[in-house]
């Protein structure tokens, strides 16, 4: 009751004038969280229909995932697609956004602006554009075409993490190194990489859970025995929804948020 | 008069050390080259190009005339429309409302804001798809409640498309707001307070124009990323929401149409670009007028 009438803010509004606000905004959130935190309880249930809280406990959609030989196929190829891709595109990007930001070219803006392309075209186009020019060089449904797609979509990602540390970073350092007779290479190498490397480090796991969650290019481009995890799950969610999916995704939530927070912790032990 | 020695070797390195940078630039821009501008500039291509083999614009004229593109058309920019409406009434209460917490607090609620982000967007579309089912929770919560009494129609339809675009949307338009009320000072509405503005004065003449460089910007982003929606309607939809995206997917699967499906392509990519472009200058004077008004 007291609490209700104090002033909620020094102009004097009531706690009970914004009772709406704390309601809606509760709501919004319930509404953002529910569908992730649904999925787990979802997964360990042992009936074929969904009901919540589960009846009865069970492990068989786990047990049903690990003893299918597409769903461990396509879990075995997007691991591969997204390790191949960190691998492939963040050295790739750290090159590019160390070569834009020290040549200083005339019109490294351009060329910026080029690079970050892969982020404003739809994705549908380019499925589509690449299966076609796929089609040509038989890349469809082959690893090196679902990782060469799949870095471009990760260069810009990573090329911005890794610019954005390399603003703040002073160049001057290199020189030093340099003047005191290191190399070029040996400079970047022992001098800056150091100092950027948690941004290099974010830049890969972005650049693998890019990899990992796409699915539009995949869905175009990987087929086969070399079918993506997201390509199978959007397949089963057109066809016939099986809890098989709920595990799934258990496990896609589990991986993710292992990921993002090894990345937190490594960033806070810098 | 010739340069010095010294100044001709100086500018020769120079020119070797723009040649090592390019080099560098090299194997990003050709991974983009051959992944992306390529495919793109090819879809331009067979766009322009007629059933014979020449060229024509037959595609683009198909699509003008024939009232089925209308429809997608019609459908994509209505479903995206009431995406982003629904977007702007959810997220300013919570972005108002985590901008008045404490930053610790506001910090552990953006977790909520946060996680739809780092779960897989087919992990949440399966989970709309149990929740919103004839023999879902919301259906048997509802009835159980007396809301209402048969099980309503919630997914393979408009609604479902929608609330799962809500749900993916929301935290592109509660971050730019949140933070652009994060801004404020609170010290313009205690000054209106003081010279005795209402509550509501107070809000539509001091915060909204102080936060709606945050809302424009948000909104924009949340508008133009729905246009080129494909999982989501293709999924929840149930085939009866067929937007852009899902009409290209369909022209290439299952009419192997690469002129139409280009040509429509070309369109969305088109439409994009000149929204980015009219965002992006409408955000430079924004921000302008928000300046001079401050100054």
């Amino acid at each position: 009751m007291s609490w209700l009438e104090r002033p909620a803010t020094e102009t004097q509004i009531t706690h009970r004038a914004r009772l709406w606000l704390y309601a809606t905004a509760v709501l919004v959130m319930v509404f953002l969280v529910i569908p992730t935190l649904l999925v787990i309880p979802m997964s360990f249930s042992a009936s074929q229909y969904l009901e919540f809280p589960p009846s009865k406990w069970s492990l068989r959609w786990y047990e049903s995932y690990f003893n299918s030989k597409s769903w461990m196929d396509a879990t075995a190829t997007s691991l591969q697609a997204g390790l191949w891709t960190a691998l492939f595109a963040t050295p790739v990007a750290t090159m590019a956004a160390y070569g834009l930001h020290v040549a200083r070219l005339k019109h490294s803006h351009m060329l910026l602006m080029l690079l970050l392309t892969p982020m404003v075209v739809p994705n549908i186009l380019i499925g589509i554009g690449v299966f076609y020019v796929y089609v040509q060089l038989k890349l469809v449904n082959s690893m090196l075409g679902l990782v060469l797609a799949h870095s471009m979509l990760a260069i810009p990602v990573v090329m911005l993490v890794v610019g954005s540390a390399l603003k703040t970073f002073d160049l001057d350092q290199e020189l030093v190194a340099r003047s005191l007779g290191a190399s070029r290479i040996k400079a970047f190498w022992m001098v800056t990489l150091p100092q950027i490397k948690f941004s290099v480090i974010t830049g890969a796991v972005l650049a693998f859970l890019t990899s990992f969650d796409e699915i539009i290019v995949a869905l175009f481009v990987s087929g086969g025995p070399n079918s993506t995890l997201t390509r199978n799950m959007f397949n089963a969610l057109r066809d016939q929804v099986d809890p098989t999916i709920a595990a799934v995704s258990t496990l896609i939530v589990l991986i993710t948020t292992l990921l993002l927070v090894i990345t937190q912790y490594v960033g806070r032990n810098k | 008069m010739t340069a010095l020695p010294n100044a001709l070797a100086l500018q020769r390195s120079a020119r070797w050390e723009r040649l090592g940078m390019v080099s560098l630039i090299a194997p990003a821009l050709l991974v983009i080259g051959l992944t992306m501008l390529i495919p793109v500039g090819w879809l331009f291509y067979l766009s322009a190009l007629s059933d014979a083999g020449n060229f024509s614009l037959e595609h683009y004229q198909r699509m003008w005339e024939q009232p089925s593109y209308g429809r997608t058309f019609a459908t994509t920019f209505k479903v995206s429309l009431i995406t982003t409406f629904i977007c702007i009434l959810l997220s300013y209460p919570l972005a108002y409302f985590l901008s008045e917490l404490p930053k610790r607090v506001a910090t552990l609620c953006m977790v909520a804001v946060l996680l739809p982000l780092w779960t897989s967007l087919l992990v949440r579309t399966y989970a709309w798809l149990v929740l919103l089912q004839r023999k879902g929770l919301i259906n048997n919560w509802g009835i159980e409640l007396g809301l209402w009494d048969e099980p309503l129609a919630l997914v393979h339809n408009l609604t479902g498309t929608l609330v799962g675009m809500v749900h993916v949307m929301l935290p592109f338009l509660v971050l730019p707001l949140y933070s652009a009320m994060r801004a404020i000072d609170r010290d313009y509405l205690r000054a209106a307070a003081n010279l005795g503005a209402g509550p509501l004065r107070r809000f539509w003449l001091v915060f909204f124009p102080l936060a709606l460089p945050g809302l424009i910007t948000g909104t924009l982003i949340v508008f133009i990323l729905c246009l080129g929606f494909y999982v989501t309607p293709a999924v929840l939809g149930g085939g009866k929401v067929i937007m852009v995206a899902g009409r290209i997917a369909n022209d290439i699967e299952l009419f192997f149409n690469w002129g139409a499906a280009s040509a429509l392509g070309v369109v969305l990519l088109l439409l994009t670009m000149l929204l980015i472009f009219g965002a992006m200058r409408l955000a430079r004077i924004g921000s302008a007028l928000v300046n001079r008004s401050q100054s």
